[in-house]
């Protein structure tokens, strides 16, 4: 009996231990930063999105030269985050925010989920992509989504590749394209205000209808669009024109150093993603400190990188592979905030009716 | 039952009502009154498209609920009652599909029908599900007593006779509970039917990610919330009424004193469990095969990448750190929903035993299944306007992360524990109490050895969901300390022939994560008297 209970009590305490164990070195380094006396020590909650990656040693020094402990709070996409930063504008979950993008800033704005704040960095080039006059956003980096094509399957097919929005719904380009869904993904939103952009109000419907009777095929995600049924990607899927980023084509390289896709530059869209100060952040200062870091040298050197956008600052250099596969595009498309909060839900609702109805 | 023994159940029911009450039930309530205070609701339910929905919901559901269960029961038949070579094998292969992220598994499904629709998303729901069935019926009925149904044999009764008035109504509890927890899990599933269905099929759990989180309409959304909440109340409401009429006090066996060689027909049902078991390992193999293969013929590039952080450090910590994460969040989750879901059986139990019980059982019953069938994002989001109100604003904590887990798990574990403790004579407790046994004592040496077993498959149950768990963690836990659904996700989501090699290389990792957690977990032993079921 005496040994039964001893058995049982020493494997209720191994079991504690194991939780113990695993709870606190699962939050052991952020403890230190999040629960401890803020008064004291400086220490910023950066909210941003899924796709965030930073070079361990760029944010490691930003760390040690500013004494600013930075804990990267992920929540989900551009558009998962902004609602999140909507609904926690009263008590919110950080100091400053990154990754809301051009489709969802005028929600954010309108909801006051921003406040003021203008860095002394924003002159040199994220300016250029401001979102509106308040100066409560910065530019961080812009990503275009543009329609990429396989170079190798039309020189094999010696067929000439399409180049404009109006060429994809050329019959000789017929059952080639795959886009996404633009209700549940943000390339497709991109692609659809795109076609809006450069056809106009009165004439995206007619481009559509033209597009689904030209055989275009409609996915969920940029997932399986690219990945299974593009047919420049490693998937090797059976359509050769994919709606994906400006940027795509610098992963796609083959051994030669050729790049196998290309980005048709007379179809892109842009995509601009802002950090800022979140109203009723804790540490105002720092957060500060930490939008201008989003937007230092040392930062925009890295995005293209590790996030496939490229940098708002000018006079960043592109890595190497980028210069020739992905330039940034010149005159991509792009709708004002207002008018697509305004009418987001609408042209989505329409598109579905028309495309899918 | 005493006043006493009444006070104690009341007591134990606090835990798994409180944890319910404030991980659950305050932040849904919490966005559904948000949803209704913007107005609009009885807009969105007059609209036909809302009722297409939800015909659309439930229809698939239903299918793949009937699919998971003629795919299912021949396992669990080989599962529990067979003495054979390879099954322990068996018995764990079954359990890789539920770890692996949705997205890989559309993929997969996608390109074994690339036109596939209604008949892929039935399919791939099945595919997650057939362990389900597989584990809850089995674990019951490893332990019902084999010599009823061969005193039926002897009396003359064909094979499907023995079963179907024999068998089928010692499992019944399991088959219906099983059948609960399936059509759940089918009616909010969310990455296969966003995958597979293209956007032409869409379902409840779909709309209402779609109107949360990209539309902001949140009483479009709470509009669809509240139907998906009256149809899964009332789904559930029917299933505790079949299981109500059947559960019995059974003859409970040990699992070695019930297995044994097939014969005859049974070889027919042994070999469809095995076809299952190989159909299962179909889209599992071409993971494996995808993470080797690259335009350039095969190659360990992927894992290579995966053992350190990735091409140029994208993915913060290395696979196997990652590895590392999943097992630590897993093992705190799986721990907290056992601690919680034992109480409730416990209860529920206790509470069956009482007169005016029946009606407060099936209630709190009801209310532990409901987190399966509320959408994740609408509780991801409660918890947001809920959680700054707790101590150390539990809205940004990791310690979130096995608390939503949790949630999760702990249906699973009572829906595997009840049948079992409901099944115990309750002579046998009367017995132990008459002889002085306190009820701890009465648990300890009645319940838990016979019960054991099924707690520890509920464990490793959990342990796999927990370890499979994405849309929690996706949100809640720390960029530096992903874990491996997580980091799936990201590379996945990423362009380049390497990042695709990786993404499949680390579901590789995470199957074999997972299988070693199943094994490891059914090495345990539940510390009692060797021997102490063959007494009774």
């Amino acid at each position: 009996m005496i040994r039964r209970t001893m058995i049982a009590a020493a494997a209720a305490s191994a079991l504690a231990l194991v939780a113990g164990c695993s709870l606190s070195g699962g939050s052991g380094s952020s403890s230190s930063s999040g629960n401890s006396p803020q008064s004291t020590d400086h220490s910023v909650t950066l909210v941003t999105h899924d796709s965030f990656v930073v070079k361990q040693e760029v944010i490691d020094e930003f760390q040690r030269s500013s004494g600013i402990k930075v804990t990267v709070l992920k929540s989900g996409d551009a558009g998962a985050l902004t609602n999140k930063l909507v609904l926690t504008k009263g008590n919110p979950i950080g100091d400053a925010a990154y990754g809301v993008d051009s489709t969802f800033a005028s929600r954010a704005l309108g909801e006051g989920v921003f406040q003021e704040y203008q860095s002394p960095e924003g002159d040199k080039g994220p300016q250029r992509y401001a979102a509106d006059g308040s100066h409560k956003l910065s530019a961080v980096d812009v990503g275009d989504v543009c329609v990429n094509v396989d170079t190798g399957w039309f020189a094999a097919k010696n067929l000439p590749e399409p180049k404009t929005y109006q060429d994809l719904a050329d019959p000789k380009y017929r059952d080639l394209l795959v886009v996404e869904d633009p209700a549940t993904s943000s390339p497709g939103l991109a692609f659809l205000f795109g076609s809006i952009g450069k056809l106009g109000e009165s004439g995206w419907t007619d481009y559509w209808t033209k597009l689904k009777a030209n055989g275009v095929k409609v996915v969920s995600g940029w997932e399986e669009a690219y990945n299974q049924d593009f047919s420049g990607s490693a998937g090797k899927g059976p359509r050769p024109i994919v709606v994906s980023y400006a940027s795509s084509p610098a992963a796609e390289i083959g051994q030669d150093g050729t790049p196998r896709t290309k980005a048709l530059l007379d179809t892109c869209y842009r995509q601009v993603e802002y950090a800022g100060v979140l109203s009723g952040a804790k540490h105002v200062d720092d957060a500060k400190k930490v939008v201008d870091f989003l937007l230092s040298e040392k930062f925009q050197a890295q995005v293209a990188d590790q996030m496939y956008v490229y940098p708002a600052r000018e006079g960043v250099a592109l890595p190497e592979a980028w210069t020739k596969a992905a330039p940034l595009p010149k005159d991509s498309a792009a709708l004002p905030a207002d008018k697509i909060q305004a009418n987001r839900e609408h042209w989505v609702q329409q598109w579905r009716t028309l495309v899918q109805g | 039952m005493t006043r006493r023994a009444a006070v104690g159940l009341g007591l134990a029911a606090l835990l798994p009502l409180g944890f319910l009450g404030v991980f659950f039930a305050w932040p849904v309530l919490a966005i559904f009154r948000l949803g209704l205070a913007k107005g609009g609701v009885l807009d969105a339910l007059g609209q036909s498209e809302t009722w297409r929905l939800v015909g659309f919901t439930l229809g698939q559901a239903a299918a793949s609920t009937v699919l998971a269960l003629l795919a299912g029961l021949p396992v669990a038949f080989l599962l529990a009652r067979c003495a054979l070579r390879g099954i322990g094998l068996a018995r764990t292969v079954v359990m890789v599909p539920f770890v692996l992220p949705t997205v890989v598994v559309g993929l997969a499904f996608r390109a074994l029908w690339p036109d596939g629709g209604v008949l892929s998303i039935v399919l791939a729901n099945a595919f997650f599900n057939v362990a389900v069935v597989a584990r809850t019926v089995g674990g019951l009925w490893s332990h019902t007593d084999r010599r009823a149904e061969d005193a039926a044999r002897a009396l003359g009764a064909s094979r499907w006779r023995a079963f179907t008035s024999v068998v089928l109504p010692a499992i019944a509890p399991a088959v219906a509970s099983a059948a609960a927890v399936v059509f759940l899990f089918c009616a909010t599933s969310f990455g296969v039917v966003l995958v597979l269905g293209g956007g032409r099929f869409r379902t409840l759990e779909t709309e209402i990610y779609l109107r949360t989180v990209e539309l902001f309409d949140l009483s479009g959304a709470a509009a669809l919330s509240l139907l998906q909440f009256v149809a899964v109340v009332a789904v559930l409401l029917l299933g505790a009424a079949a299981r109500r009429r059947r559960e019995t006090a059974l003859r409970l066996r040990r699992k070695a004193e019930t297995a044994r060689r097939p014969t005859g027909g049974e070889w027919a049902v042994v070999a469809a469990a095995f076809a299952v078991v190989a159909a299962l390992l179909v889209p599992v193999v071409g993971l494996v095969l995808r993470s080797l293969s690259t335009s350039d013929g095969w190659s360990l590039a992927g894992y290579r990448a995966l053992s350190g952080t990735g091409q140029n450090g994208t993915l913060a910590v290395s696979g196997l750190d990652a590895a590392m994460n999943s097992l630590r969040t897993a093992t705190d989750a799986t721990l907290l929903a056992l601690f919680v879901g034992v109480f409730a059986a416990v209860v529920l139990v206790g509470l069956r035993r009482g007169r005016t019980g029946h009606g407060l059982g099936t209630a709190l019953d009801t209310a532990l299944m409901l987190p399966l069938g509320v959408s994740a994002v609408t509780v991801g989001f409660g918890y947001l306007i809920t959680m700054d109100a707790l101590p150390g604003d539990l809205r940004t904590s990791p310690l979130l992360v096995p608390f939503a887990q949790a949630l999760v798990v702990t249906p699973l574990v009572v829906r595997m524990v009840l049948p079992v403790l409901r099944a115990i004579d309750e002579r046998l407790r009367q017995a132990a109490a008459t002889l002085g046994a306190s009820p701890l004592r009465v648990w300890r040496e009645v319940d838990l050895p016979l019960a054991g077993r099924s707690l520890l498959a509920a464990a490793g149950f959990g342990y796999v969901i927990a370890l499979g768990e994405f849309g929690a963690t996706s949100f809640l836990v720390r960029p530096d300390a992903p874990t491996l659904p997580v980091v799936v996700a990201r590379l996945m989501a990423r362009p380049g022939g390497l990042n695709g090699q990786m993404a499949y290389a680390a579901c590789t990792l995470l199957m074999v994560v997972t299988i070693v957690a199943v094994v490891v977990i059914e090495k345990l032993r539940v510390p009692t008297r060797a021997g102490a079921v063959g007494e009774f």
